[in-house]
């Protein structure tokens, strides 16, 4: 649910990183906040506990260009990935315009993605959202790790649907901006469709 | 119609802007303003220089969120207001037509009570405003007279924005 703000002339959309405790949303957030022009960019808010997990959000506001003399902002939101904070996962879906599924790609944490693709399916039905019909991408992180999945494996587990998906590192940065760049575009093709 | 596309056009900002305005002063306010329940600024009055209201307009709505998700564990509908008291400023929210959040910031130059007393006025109007809002938007939409500037985003602008 963008915001068009005639007005200020500003369009406003939501992005939500969502993905298994500790698979990279965060640290994607925190290169795109290290990567960004400071004018484009506000401050990157982290409600985490004291040892730096999310508790509740991380919040990127982007400030990306214009489009039609129109101010195009990306919000952009991870959730808590830990099992238990499924309350405020369901929170923080509210609104949201386009979804990143980041994937652990380490074989071991392969039950951790399914399941909590699972939990993004379940509670973006309970707002009124169907994942088939939204702007939706999946990263596989953590590439660089020695026991990690085969790509084909990934895919063929976690994306059914065959939506765009990228490799990433996101600690060093990999895949990060392509990430942001294709879900950004289907947000505004989106858009676009819905006028 | 909760879920549609929040649009705002001019005369409507203006209307909004202009009671942010006269809450700030009529409360003896420091700073008023209206976020979207989804955490999108809507409209700021007052003294916000020195504050990132994006940040602010997030914050409050992850808020507004955790305390409703608290509600319904308790099977209240909603909390609709809240007011957080600090030692130099204190902050009073409350749920306007079921979809925004006025947000009002005080010193001690002001009072809870002159506080609840002007944000229950400007919420009626408030309340009105946005009805008409989403009333206009819905038509327009219906009509199919819509002349966005969007349709007309070609993707060459999209390739652009992301150089």
């Amino acid at each position: 649910m963008s915001f068009i703000n005639y007005s200020s002339r500003e369009i406003n959309c939501k992005i939500v990183y969502y993905g298994p405790g500790l698979c990279g949303k965060t640290t994607n957030l925190q290169f795109i906040f290290k990567r960004t022009n400071p004018n484009q960019k506000g401050k990157l808010i982290s409600l985490a506990t004291e040892t730096e997990r999310t508790l509740f959000f991380d919040f990127l506001p982007l400030a990306l260009g214009d489009i039609k003399g129109f101010k195009v902002r990306f919000h952009l939101y991870t959730v808590p990935g830990q099992v238990f904070y499924a309350a405020s996962r369901k929170l923080i879906l509210k609104g949201v315009d386009g979804v990143v599924f980041v994937s652990d790609s380490q074989i071991e944490r392969m039950e951790a993605n399914i399941e909590s693709l699972e939990d993004l399916k379940i509670n973006l039905a309970e707002q009124g959202y169907d994942l088939d019909r939204l702007p939706f991408i999946i990263q596989h992180n953590k590439r660089d790790l020695p026991n990690v999945a085969p790509i084909s494996e990934m895919n063929n587990i976690l994306n059914t649907n065959g939506v765009p998906w990228f490799e990433a590192i996101a600690t060093q940065g990999t895949g990060v901006f392509e990430t942001l760049k294709n879900i950004g575009k289907q947000v505004l093709i989106e858009l676009k469709k819905s006028y | 119609m909760i879920n549609a596309d929040l649009v705002m056009y001019e005369d409507e900002f203006e209307k909004i802007d202009g009671e942010l305005k006269k809450l700030c002063q009529q409360a003896n306010a420091k700073i008023t303003f209206l976020v979207d329940k989804n955490g999108q600024l809507i409209a700021s009055a007052g003294d916000t220089h020195d504050i990132d209201t994006t940040a602010l307009a997030s914050l409050t709505a992850g808020n507004i969120a955790a305390t409703g998700g608290i509600a319904r564990l308790l099977g209240e509908k909603e909390f609709s207001i809240l007011f957080h008291e600090g030692e130099k400023d204190n902050i009073h929210i409350s749920i306007i037509a079921q979809r925004v959040i006025l947000v009002i910031i005080y010193d001690q130059r002001s009072s809870l009570g002159l506080v609840r007393l002007r944000v229950k006025k400007t919420s009626e109007i408030l309340t009105g405003i946005f009805e008409d809002m989403i009333r206009k938007a819905e038509e327009e939409k219906d009509s199919g007279l819509n002349e966005s500037p969007f349709a007309e985003i070609s993707d060459e602008d999209i390739d652009n924005l992301f150089r």
